[in-house]
C-alpha cells in the first residue's frame, strides 16, 4: 500500500481505513500473556503466604493447596481479561475496557466457582472464599482488559487515563477485599 | 472501524482556524477520518473518534493542530508507571509493550 501511495500521492479508501479484525486482535494476545509471567511469579509467592495463614499461625500444607486454587483463579482471570475480552471486544457491551473485562471476568468467575465446586470438592470452599475468588477474578480481569487499550487503534491516551481514574479504585478495592476474605477463610 | 467507538469528550485535540491553510494533510493522514476541508479550512467533524495518534499534528505544515503530546502506547501499565514517576519526580520508565 505504501509504495502505491508514494507513487500516486493519493490515498484510496482502503489506505485510509484502519481495521481491528478478530485476527488482528488475536495475534496480540500471546504478547499480552507473555508479559505477565514475571508478575505471576511474584504473585505466586504472595498467594502462598496469604493462603498459609491459619489458626495455627501458618500452615505449609494449606499454603500449597489454597495457593494452587488462587493460581487457578488467576489463570481464569487471565483467560477472561487477556484472551476472551480482546477476542469478543466488539460484542461485549460498554465502551470502557475495565467494564468489559469486569463483565467477562465476573461470568468466568461464576463458571470457575461452579467447576471448582465440582472438581475441587475436597477443598470445601465456603461462602467467604467463593466470594473472595469471584472478586479476585473479576478485579484482575478488569485490570487486564484495561491494559489491552495499549494494543488498539482507536483508544486515546486521555481516554485510557480517564477510565483508569474511574476503574482502578474499584479494582484495588475488590482485590483487597478478596485477599482479606481469603485470609479470613480458615478462621471461619 | 465503525464497530469501535471509545469514550466521548476525552481526546485532547485542537485546531487553530487562523493558522490553518486548508492543505488537507490532516484529512489525508487521519486514520479515523475526523477532518473535512471546507471553504479552504480544515474542520474537525468527529472529535470523539480521535485516538490522539498525532499524525495530523505531525503532518500539519503550519502547526495549526495540537494533540495530546504524550506518545506512550496507552496501556494501563504505562499510565500507572507515569503517575508513579511523576510522584517521585522521575522520567516515565515505560511499560515494556
Amino acid at each position: 500500500m505504501l509504495p502505491k501511495f508514494l507513487q500516486t500521492g493519493k490515498a484510496d479508501e482502503t489506505m485510509r481505513t484502519v481495521t481491528f479484525s478478530l485476527k488482528e486482535r488475536a495475534v496480540l494476545i500471546p504478547l499480552e500473556v507473555c508479559m505477565l509471567w514475571k508478575k505471576l511469579l511474584i504473585a505466586l509467592i504472595v498467594f502462598f503466604l496469604v493462603s498459609g495463614i491459619s489458626p495455627q499461625i501458618f500452615s505449609f500444607a494449606a499454603g500449597l493447596a489454597r495457593s494452587a486454587t488462587l493460581l487457578l483463579a488467576t489463570l481464569t482471570a487471565i483467560l477472561a481479561g487477556t484472551v476472551l475480552t480482546p477476542l469478543l471486544l466488539p460484542w461485549i457491551p460498554f465502551r470502557q475496557f475495565w467494564l468489559k473485562g469486569a463483565l467477562a471476568g465476573g461470568l468466568a468467575a461464576l463458571l470457575f466457582l461452579f467447576t471448582a465446586d465440582v472438581k475441587l470438592h475436597g477443598l470445601a470452599l465456603h461462602g467467604l472464599e467463593q466470594l473472595a475468588l469471584w472478586l479476585w477474578i473479576t478485579a484482575c480481569s478488569a485490570f487486564l482488559a484495561m491494559n489491552f487499550t495499549g494494543c488498539t487503534p482507536f483508544t486515546s491516551l486521555s481516554g485510557v487515563e480517564k477510565e483508569l481514574r474511574r476503574g482502578l479504585p474499584w479494582q484495588i478495592a475488590a482485590a483487597t477485599l478478596a485477599l482479606i476474605l481469603w485470609v479470613a477463610g480458615p478462621f471461619m | 472501524m465503525k464497530d469501535f467507538r471509545y469514550l466521548d469528550e476525552t481526546a485532547i485535540l485542537r485546531l487553530s482556524e487562523e493558522k490553518c491553510i486548508g492543505c488537507g494533510n490532516c484529512r489525508l493522514v487521519c486514520p479515523h477520518r475526523i477532518f473535512q476541508v471546507r471553504h479552504g479550512k480544515a474542520e474537525i467533524t468527529d472529535p470523539n473518534a480521535c485516538m490522539e495518534c498525532g499524525a495530523c499534528a505531525t503532518n500539519c505544515p503550519t502547526g495549526a493542530i495540537f494533540v495530546n503530546p504524550d506518545d506512550g502506547c496507552g496501556c494501563a501499565a504505562y499510565i500507572i508507571n507515569s503517575w508513579i514517576a511523576r510522584v517521585f519526580g522521575k522520567a516515565p520508565s515505560g511499560c515494556g509493550c
